[in-house]
């Protein structure tokens, strides 16, 4: 599987930085995520007026539409995670779709960048816990009998770290295996536009993925603000 | 001894496509059970329609990503084997 031609990538051997850029090509894309979202949200935001205007009322579609879907999950107590959890599902969910342009990179088809995501989950998830509950979060641990204890124990303990291995692996695994498909298809018969169709696959599988993983941080969420059994 | 660096190498890639085939065929079935399911609730009860699709979507990409887990490993063994340099030089050395 030859390196693929990535335009930022190129930007950057321009500058001199080759070795680095061919190394971390997620790095490079995701500064470039980072930047689109920076730029677009300030641009929006610029002129708040009462009746909005294109960008403004783009971005209160979106950020309405996941707040309430949030409350509607986490209840009125988890309005004040909708920052967190929003910016990682606009952030994922623009990783994604940016793989889909030609010559770009989605730099969540890395695991670096999907594991950091997952871990920032996981660190935010004991936040809440720790914060709500302090020390007695320990008995979301437990389980409801006492004698059962040394066996629940452990498992609880894998089954919080196997989330962090599944939310990443998750969305490694589907950037991941779309983009070896693409690069098969187009190797096999790119002149007959073969990767097409599975690009217009790539769309759905970036909205869907994108919004799994904000769902199953938000029930991470809810589930450690609850009252133990 | 060639021969048998050789053999770990195919077997490895033989292991990694029948994996994915079994667990690709299983996850087809469990999310034709759900599919199946969201669609009689859909055809039981239309106005439900926007609710039962969601859902269902996210049930589908729960189950699709225990088939991503299996098409990780496959590629791993593939091409990312950790213990590749080792075996072949464990063979090939000999």
């Amino acid at each position: 599987m030859e390196h693929p031609y990535l335009f930022f990538v190129k930007l950057f051997e321009w500058i001199g930085l080759a070795h680095f850029a061919h190394a971390y090509p997620h790095v490079i894309y995701s500064w470039v995520v980072m930047i689109l979202l920076i730029v677009v949200g300030s641009v929006s935001a610029k002129r708040l007026s009462l009746v909005p205007a294109k960008g403004q009322n783009f971005f209160e579609i979106v950020v309405t539409g996941i707040e309430d879907f949030m409350v509607d999950i986490t209840g009125e107590e988890g309005r004040w995670l909708f920052p967190v959890v929003a910016t990682v599902f606009i952030y994922i969910l623009t990783c994604n779709l940016i793989g889909l342009v030609p010559g770009f990179f989605p730099p969540t088809a890395s695991l670096n960048t999907t594991a950091s995501c997952a871990l920032t989950v996981f660190v935010f998830t004991h936040y809440i816990g720790i914060k709500y509950h302090g020390a007695k979060y320990i008995k979301h641990f437990l389980g409801p009998i006492w004698w059962m204890i040394p066996i629940i124990f452990p498992i609880e303990i894998i089954a919080h770290l196997a989330r962090v291995l599944s939310l990443s692996f998750r969305l490694f695994g589907n950037m991941m295996g779309h983009e070896l498909v693409l690069a098969i298809l187009f190797f096999l018969a790119g002149a007959f536009l073969a990767p097409l169709p599975m690009m217009a696959m790539g769309i759905f599988v970036a909205l869907v993925q994108a919004f799994v993983f904000f769902l199953l941080s938000i029930i991470y969420f809810s589930g450690a603000m609850e009252h133990a059994h | 001894m060639e021969a048998k660096a050789l053999d770990f190498f195919i077997m490895c890639v033989v292991a990694a496509g029948f994996g994915l085939a079994v667990t690709a065929s299983v996850c087809g079935i469990a999310q034709t059970l759900g599919l199946r399911k969201a669609v009689e609730g859909i055809a039981r009860n239309p106005e439900s329609s926007g609710k039962v699709t969601v859902t269902m979507l996210i049930g589908l990409a729960m189950i699709e990503s225990l088939c991503i887990y299996s098409l990780v490993i496959s590629l791993i063994l593939i091409y990312a084997h950790p213990q590749a340099g080792a075996i072949a030089a464990l063979f090939g050395a000999k």
